[in-house]
């Protein structure tokens, strides 16, 4: 049969950022797919020549505008061990604190937007009627919705009162409440069930093959979460990845519907165990020459980030590399063999952040 | 006929000013815009109840609203998109880098803000913008749409 070649994006109703997809089908099934990238680029590693290094902070914040908390953590992390400070344990828990509630609000958008994708528009209202509540608990604490800028190195900028960690809880509790009484919905409803088992399945040894991260490789049966190496203050939290054996959508979907539960159970032990003190240090000089790695598990996977310094207050280089950057390979290599209907199904299945890949 | 074509024009002009169709293009942002302009949709801020709806066609579009820095790459299909609209069209730049380019300003695959490549009416400023600055945003955008809109005697008013 004559095969057809079939372009998708840069914008395109069902893509929430800009990317092209070249789809060759026969009939309906996709035989290959040619993504094109580049349209969000803004070269964002080259602006540490001009920058400070305390400065670039704000600038990697916005790599992304969904995870910038865990984006600035972990730069951060990784100049601390390059200038050999530690931060102050508060400032520890503090940093577990926030970077869940920043896991919980990028998990609620991609289950909306998810439940949108194959039309469920309802349901993607009430996820992000419940992820408004999780912004209010940002705005009320730091002053800003989304980007939160919490980070700074040697610790945080802003502290929490114990007032505002025990209405934290107390909104935690509703929130909990909420999206159990959307699980059902999302998770045993026959047509979403139709839409989702077994489209897109990664095997585990596809996704250790191909160097997925995150939610996709745990979805597989792979427990791999950076999250085991205790950075910050999570070595002191009870922590056990969440896994799913299916490695399709639906299991996808599902790893991230348990994982919001997950960060509401460790945010709060973390609200139990957090000590009293300073919540930074002072930083003087410059990091010394050197490099220094960091990583960091964000909503999305593994993010890492590469240091390089040549003993000034401008950094030599800083190399990122994202999660939906390790993840592209194995979207690529689901996509032939399904029907194009299936396509905004499995392409938003791992979560893509174009805006992180491309910086 | 000619009482025919009056009341087309004046339905026409009066549809054009109230429930306008947005078209949102992410030009290069954090996505920290785009999610709050998706955020003015959902049941909190539910722009929706006033007939505004986002869709994904231009020629279907009132209002294009656009977050994010441009570059070489994207000013093409932002052109294209502008050129793409019915006329009168309204620009809405939102957030700091669709303003000037903000914080990547100096970075070296950024052209600036929107207004390098196509007219902006209205500049919502913020990092990222608040969905109640954006709402205020195409509400202005809607002020400036109405003197833009043909009258009866065919000109557009002042």
């Amino acid at each position: 049969m004559k095969s057809t070649v079939i372009p998708i994006g840069p914008q395109h109703p069902v893509l929430p950022e800009p990317v092209h997809l070249k789809l060759t089908v026969v009939d309906e099934v996709i035989t290959d797919v040619v993504p094109s990238l580049g349209f969000v680029h803004r070269g964002l590693e080259m602006l540490v020549d001009s920058r400070d290094y305390h400065q670039v902070v704000q600038i990697v914040e916005r790599v992304c505008g969904i995870c910038s908390m865990m984006h600035a953590m972990c730069y951060c992390q990784g100049i601390e061990e390059m200038m050999g400070i530690e931060a102050p344990p508060r400032a520890k828990y503090l940093r577990v604190i926030w970077s869940e509630l920043h896991r919980m609000h990028s998990h609620l958008l991609w289950l909306g937007l998810f439940a949108d994708s194959f039309g469920f528009e309802s349901l993607f209202m009430q996820f992000w009627r419940i992820r408004e509540k999780v912004l209010d608990i940002h705005e009320a604490t730091t002053g800003n919705r989304v980007i939160v800028s919490v980070n700074k190195i040697g610790g945080v900028g802003k502290d929490l009162d114990d007032d505002q960690i025990e209405w934290i809880l107390s909104e935690l509790k509703n929130i909990k409440r909420e999206v159990r009484r959307l699980g059902p919905t999302l998770l045993d409803d026959y047509t979403v069930k139709k839409r989702t088992v077994g489209r897109g399945v990664l095997t585990s040894q596809q996704a250790i093959d191909l160097g997925t991260v995150g939610p996709t490789l745990r979805a597989s049966g792979v427990a791999r979460d950076m999250r085991q190496l205790g950075y910050a203050a999570l070595g002191e939290l009870d922590f056990e990845p969440v896994i799913e054996e299916a490695g399709d959508s639906w299991a996808r979907c599902k790893v991230r519907f348990k994982e919001v539960l997950a960060s509401i159970d460790m945010i709060r032990q973390a609200a139990g165990k957090i000590p009293a003190g300073d919540i930074a240090v002072r930083v003087k000089g410059a990091p010394p020459e050197g490099e220094a790695i960091s990583r960091v598990e964000q909503p999305r996977g593994e993010v890492f980030y590469y240091i390089k310094s040549k003993g000034q207050k401008k950094l030599e280089r800083l190399r990122i590399r994202t999660p939906t950057f390790a993840n592209l390979p194995a979207l690529l290599s689901i996509l032939p063999g399904l029907y194009l209907s299936d396509v905004p199904v499995v392409v938003l299945s791992i979560d893509p952040c174009i805006s992180c890949t491309e910086r | 006929m000619k009482w025919f074509a009056q009341m087309y024009s004046r339905f026409a002009a009066r549809s054009r000013i109230k429930s306008p169709w947005l078209l949102h293009f992410d030009c290069g942002s954090c996505n920290g815009c785009d999610i709050e302009l998706l955020a003015c949709l959902t049941p909190v801020y539910d722009v929706e109840r006033f007939g505004i709806i986002n869709v994904g066609n231009p020629m279907h579009a009132d209002i294009l609203i656009v977050t994010g820095t441009v570059n070489p790459r994207n000013a093409k299909v932002l052109q294209n998109l502008y050129d793409q609209m019915p006329e009168p069209r309204i620009v809405v730049a939102v957030g700091s880098c669709g303003l000037s380019g903000g914080i990547f300003r100096d970075a070296y695959n950024v052209l600036g803000g929107v207004d390098r490549v196509i007219p902006v009416d209205v500049y919502v400023p913020g990092c990222p913008a608040k969905p109640e600055a954006i709402i205020d945003g195409v509400v202005r955008a809607l002020e400036k749409k109405k003197a833009r809109v043909p009258t009866e005697s065919g000109g557009a008013k002042a």
